[in-house]
C-alpha cells in the first residue's frame, strides 16, 4: 500500500431555485420568523419541487465537481453517495447517478451515515485510493429533506432544506496538501433521538413494533440532540487535531455541519474557536443533512475563505447517532 | 472553591447574560430571566460541565427556577 495524502481535488453543488422563507412558513404552521430565527438562525431554505429527484440533484452536483476537477465522468473509478432521502431503496442512488453521468467504468454504492454520511463517504473513498483500488473517486451528498419532513410539525419542518454537494478525491500532488486526519464514531444506543419512522407500506421489515407512528417522517428529540451534537462535534475537533498534531490556533476555517446556529456557536465556544473562523450558511439553506458540508466548502472556496494551503476543519453530527471530523490542508 | 450556590449563580449570569441581582432563588429561567428552550439546554450543559455530572432530560425539565437548580445540584454534589 502506497502512502501519501488524498486531496479534495474539486467541489460542486446544486440547490433548487425555490426559496421558502420563514414568512412563508408562518402561513403554513403556527410559528413566527422571530421564533425560528432566535432558535435556529435559519431565515430561508431551498425546496425542490415534486419533479426533482435526489438522483437528479446529486447528478448535477456531481457533474459540477467532476468538471471543477478538470475531468470527464469517464475518468471516475468510484461513485460514493450519501443520502437519507433516496428516490427508491433499490438500486443504490449512486447507481442511478452513475447512469446519468455515464461513468461506465466506475463502481457505485451508497453510504448511510445521515448528516455524517458525506465525511464517511470521503473516508471510504480515501481508503479505496490508498489501497490502490481506485484513482478518482466522486463523493456526492444529495438530500431532498422536503420529502421526509412532516409539514404539519412546526418543531421539525422549519429546520430542513434540500441541497446536493460533491467533491472529487485524488492522490495529492504533494507538499503536505490533502486529508491530514479523520475521526468517525457512532452510538446506536441513541438512535431514538433522531430517526425517520418506517412506512407501513415500506419494503424493509423493521423491528420497531413499539413505534406508534409509521408515517415515513423525520422525528427528533431536540434538546437531547442539541446536547449530543455539541459534545460529539467538540470531541471530533479534539480528536482530529490531536491525530494530526495541529493546534486550534492554526485552523483557518471551521466548516461545521449546518443544523442550527446555536449548535454551531456552542460548538465553536466549547472548542475554543472564534466565530470569525467559522463558516455559516445555515441562515440561507437550513439543515440539508449530509449536503451541508460540501455546499459550505464550495461556497467558502468561491468566497475566497478557502485557498491553497488553508487548514480546514470539518465536523459533523447526525442520526445514528453518528459523528465525524476531518482535517484538510487544502 | 466557591460554594455550590455561588457557582450556580455565576453560570446563570454568564450563560443567560443577566444582572446578578436578578438571579434570586424564586426567579424562573423562562419567565423572569428570559431563557428560551435552547438557553435552558445550554444552561444544563454548563452545569454538567462545571459539576462533572450527567443531568438526564427528565430532571432538567423539572428545573424551572434558580432555586430548583441549586437544590438539585446540591443534592447531586452531596450524593
Amino acid at each position: 500500500m502506497r502512502g501519501g495524502l488524498i486531496e479534495l481535488a474539486s467541489t460542486g453543488m446544486w440547490v433548487p431555485e425555490k426559496v421558502l422563507t420563514n414568512a412563508d412558513l408562518e402561513r403554513m404552521v403556527d410559528t413566527t420568523d422571530e421564533w425560528i430565527t432566535e432558535r435556529t438562525g435559519i431565515k430561508e431554505r431551498r425546496i425542490a419541487g415534486d419533479d426533482m429527484t435526489a438522483v437528479e440533484m446529486g447528478y448535477r452536483a456531481g457533474k459540477a465537481a467532476v468538471a471543477d476537477a478538470g475531468l470527464e465522468p469517464a475518468d471516475v473509478d468510484a461513485i460514493i453517495v450519501s443520502t437519507a432521502t433516496p428516490d427508491r431503496l433499490l438500486p443504490a442512488t449512486a447507481c442511478d447517478i452513475q447512469a446519468r453521468l455515464e461513468a461506465r467504468d466506475a463502481v457505485a454504492f451508497d453510504v448511510w451515515g445521515a448528516c455524517s454520511g458525506w465525511l464517511y463517504a470521503i473516508n471510504i473513498g480515501s481508503g479505496l485510493i490508498l489501497s490502490e483500488q481506485a484513482e478518482t473517486v466522486l463523493c456526492v451528498a444529495t438530500e431532498k429533506m422536503s420529502a421526509i419532513v412532516d409539514w404539519t410539525d412546526r418543531a421539525t419542518c422549519v429546520l430542513f432544506g434540500d441541497a446536493a454537494g460533491a467533491t472529487v478525491l485524488r492522490r495529492s500532488g504533494g507538499n503536505g496538501h490533502g486529508i491530514l486526519s479523520t475521526y468517525m464514531r457512532s452510538d446506536g444506543t441513541l438512535a431514538e433521538l433522531l430517526y425517520r419512522s418506517p412506512l407501513d407500506s415500506g419494503s424493509v421489515p423493521v423491528d420497531v413494533a413499539e413505534l406508534a407512528v409509521r408515517d415515513g417522517y423525520l422525528r427528533m428529540a431536540g434538546r437531547e440532540v442539541f446536547k449530543n451534537a455539541v459534545r460529539s462535534m467538540c470531541e471530533a475537533v479534539d480528536a482530529v487535531l490531536e491525530k494530526a498534531g495541529v493546534t486550534k490556533d492554526e485552523i483557518d476555517l471551521l466548516v461545521p455541519h449546518q443544523a442550527n446556529i446555536r449548535i454551531i456557536e456552542a460548538t465553536a465556544r466549547y472548542a475554543g474557536l472564534s466565530m470569525d473562523r467559522v463558516w455559516v450558511n445555515v441562515d440561507r439553506y437550513g439543515n440539508t443533512s449530509s449536503a451541508t458540508i460540501p455546499v459550505a466548502l464550495h461556497e467558502a472556496r468561491e468566497a475566497g475563505r478557502i485557498e491553497e494551503g488553508s487548514l480546514v476543519l470539518m465536523v459533523t453530527f447526525g442520526a445514528g447517532l453518528t459523528w465525524a471530523g476531518m482535517l484538510i490542508r487544502w | 472553591m466557591a460554594d455550590i450556590e455561588s457557582r450556580v449563580r455565576d453560570i446563570i449570569v454568564t450563560e443567560l447574560g443577566v444582572e446578578p441581582s436578578k438571579v434570586t432563588p424564586e426567579a424562573s429561567f423562562v419567565e423572569d430571566l428570559g431563557a428560551d428552550s435552547l438557553d435552558t439546554v445550554e444552561l444544563v450543559m454548563a452545569f454538567e460541565e462545571e459539576f462533572g455530572i450527567e443531568i438526564p432530560d427528565e430532571d432538567a425539565e423539572k428545573m424551572e427556577t434558580v432555586g430548583d437548580a441549586i437544590k438539585y445540584l446540591t443534592e447531586k454534589e452531596g450524593a
